[in-house]
């Protein structure tokens, strides 16, 4: 906290002598350099959720401007938890996000370690490694149903090439068996460097010491991995679970792009269902239902989460 | 305890070996920008072809087909994509509107960054050097914006700008992505600012500097450095975004990513011309990140981590 001597003297000054020296009081200074980021904030944040909110009790549509608006209650959220249409979104959602984390962990923190070992040009590697992370997740998207094309698709020539099967015979995008994994697939290569750089940054941050303090009570390298390396990664790795928890959760841009939701809705995630409940078939009400609900879903979850993850990083 | 020499080449092989296959997507999209489309629908996939600048002229142009004589009449002193474009049987009709949405991604790119940077700087500032009434709380506040799916926010956000007339308008998206980033750029920033010794501004101070010169003459130089990786920041979210883009805008002010999957070809989707898109949309992150590879980590996290 400010806790000097200027600020001390600056409050000790009364309020016209110090505005004279100073120009603006540091509280009003205060005030004009956080309000327009509130005021922003809360037009185009805030205001929208309470209209979300307001809009979840009605039956309003917004290609129909001159219906009625008719106050609902709760029958939008009813209906919704009603129809097992939505389950079979949540579980398509549930099943993208288990997997893409799990494969993205254990390869994350392979990759993590191994460059941990700190051999040569490992800077350079990384970099590349890092690459696809912060590019355009739609129009990779976009490029990955080329490299997923039957045949001519370099996928499934590769897979062709190493498994001997036809690469005609198969369609990654095109098979509702398939396609769940498609977009795991094209996640994965998009985001481990994600959890990689995180999991790196908690290696780094274990003191060379308590390595050095095993290999003195002659602890054996599986020993010390256990014992000290993954106790010491854990907070860094559960930071990472929920950047990607919270993101994939969102998903739309790279999955719309790839499969739209196809074929049938296997890889309908929620982003893309609601999607087109608000923007193709215009139920607003209904779709603000929506919203709300998967609104407390990632809120209440995260917080549950990061009360878990504070009590690891206190042991 | 240095690893031994054998634990480093196992180590470096497995990690050289996983960086060259996740390189390969990319790649094959910047070769696939300079194959003929023949070449790169071609089966086996071709790695050694005869480049051509045919994706990237069919990128930029619209075109029609020619009959023989037309072809004939004007393939005399045509410049070298005219040629090109000859050779395919067609003549350019005009320019396509890639340029047009590459345009719209820098002006809304770095309309949206230069906003947010001065709104982030000084809400940063104020966050880290005053004490703000409700300060844990509305730190709290801007974070939990990131929250929300986009498409959640779209509904209200698209009634609004409908009555506010900011539908598929620059304005509109600039704010829409300033107020979207801003909760990044303050969390970075405020960890930034943390960092700079406060006992420069009180010399500062001391010596008869405002509040605003302290500020700008002490501590934005000080933060140079935070301030530019920040920028990089929000101006590559802004350039990859892609829910609101394809929401919000479908004319004027469209972005190139929801623009780069409609470009289709005469006979089927264009691949060349795709991957063309892609390439130039896609290479100046790729600089930018290796730009940024120090600060990449806490950029990622809103500065929870830092190396």
């Amino acid at each position: 906290m400010i806790q000097s001597q200027i600020s001390k003297a600056a409050e000790a000054t009364p309020e016209p002598v110090a505005r004279r020296i100073r120009g603006l009081s540091d509280r009003s200074i205060a005030w004009i350099f956080v309000a327009p980021t509130i005021f922003l904030l809360l037009a185009v944040n805030i205001y929208p959720l309470l209209r979300t909110i307001w809009l979840s009790f009605t039956n309003y549509r917004v290609n129909r401007p001159n219906n009625d608006v008719d106050w609902v209650g709760l029958r939008n959220y009813e209906r919704i938890l009603s129809d097992p249409d939505i389950w079979n979104t949540m579980q398509a959602t549930a099943h993208f996000l288990f997997w893409t984390i799990l494969i993205q962990v254990l390869i994350g923190f392979t990759l993590a370690y191994l460059i941990n070992k700190k051999f040569k040009g490992n800077n350079l590697w990384t970099t590349i490694i890092v690459l696809p992370m912060m590019l355009s997740p739609a129009v990779v998207g976009n490029f990955w149903t080329f490299l997923y094309q039957p045949q001519i698709g370099l996928f499934n020539y590769a897979v062709g090439f190493l498994t001997g099967t036809d690469p005609a015979s198969f369609s990654m995008i095109g098979d509702v068996n398939l396609a769940p994994w498609a977009i795991v697939i094209a996640d994965t290569w998009m985001w481990t460097p994600f959890v990689m750089l995180i999991c790196l940054a908690g290696l780094r941050s274990i003191p060379e010491s308590l390595y050095e303090a095993a290999e003195c009570d002659r602890a054996s390298h599986w020993r010390q991995f256990w014992t000290i390396t993954v106790p010491m990664v854990l907070p860094f790795l559960m930071l990472a679970v929920l950047f990607r928890g919270i993101e994939n959760f969102k998903m739309f841009d790279l999955v719309v792009q790839l499969t739209g939701g196809g074929p049938g809705s296997v890889t309908e995630l929620t982003s893309i269902n609601l999607k087109r409940e608000a923007f193709e078939k215009w139920r607003t009400g209904y779709s603000s239902a929506y919203a709300v609900i998967l609104f407390v879903t990632v809120f209440g979850l995260a917080s549950i989460y990061v009360k878990a993850l504070n009590k690891v990083k206190q042991r | 305890m240095e690893p031994s020499g054998r634990t480093k080449w196992v180590a470096s092989i497995l990690v050289v070996g996983y960086a060259l296959i996740t390189i390969i997507p990319l790649l094959w999209i910047i070769a696939t920008g300079f194959k003929s489309p023949s070449d790169a629908i071609a089966y086996p996939p071709k790695v050694v072809f005869d480049p051509t600048l045919e994706g990237y002229v069919n990128l930029f142009t619209e075109r029609t087909r020619a009959t023989e004589e037309t072809l004939a009449q004007v393939s005399e002193g045509a410049t070298w994509y005219e040629a090109i474009v000859h050779d395919q049987g067609m003549v350019i009709a005009g320019p396509s509107r890639y340029g047009e949405r590459f345009m719209n991604s820098v002006i809304i790119g770095f309309g949206s960054t230069a906003l947010c940077m001065i709104l982030g700087t000084a809400a940063a500032y104020a966050f880290s050097r005053f004490r703000v009434p409700l300060k844990d709380d509305l730190l709290f506040f801007i974070l939990s914006t990131r929250m929300m799916p986009p498409i959640a926010v779209a509904i209200p956000i698209f009634l609004m700008f409908r009555s506010l007339g900011l539908n598929d308008t620059h304005l509109g998206m600039i704010l829409l992505y300033t107020a979207v980033n801003l909760s990044l750029s303050v969390w970075l920033l405020k960890g930034f600012i943390d960092e700079i010794p406060i006992e420069y501004e009180e010399a500062a101070l001391i010596d008869g500097y405002t509040r605003f010169q302290a500020f700008y003459k002490v501590v934005l130089p000080q933060a140079a450095t935070g301030i530019a990786s920040t920028a990089i920041f929000c101006l590559i979210f802004a350039w990859n975004e892609y829910a609101f883009a394809v929401l919000l805008t479908s004319g004027t002010a469209q972005t190139a990513p929801p623009f780069i999957p409609t470009i289709i070809g005469v006979s089927g989707k264009d691949w060349p011309a795709v991957a063309a898109g892609a390439t130039v949309f896609l290479v100046p992150v790729m600089v930018f990140t290796i730009l940024l590879r120090k600060h990449l980590l806490r950029g990622i996290t809103f500065g929870a981590v830092r190396k």
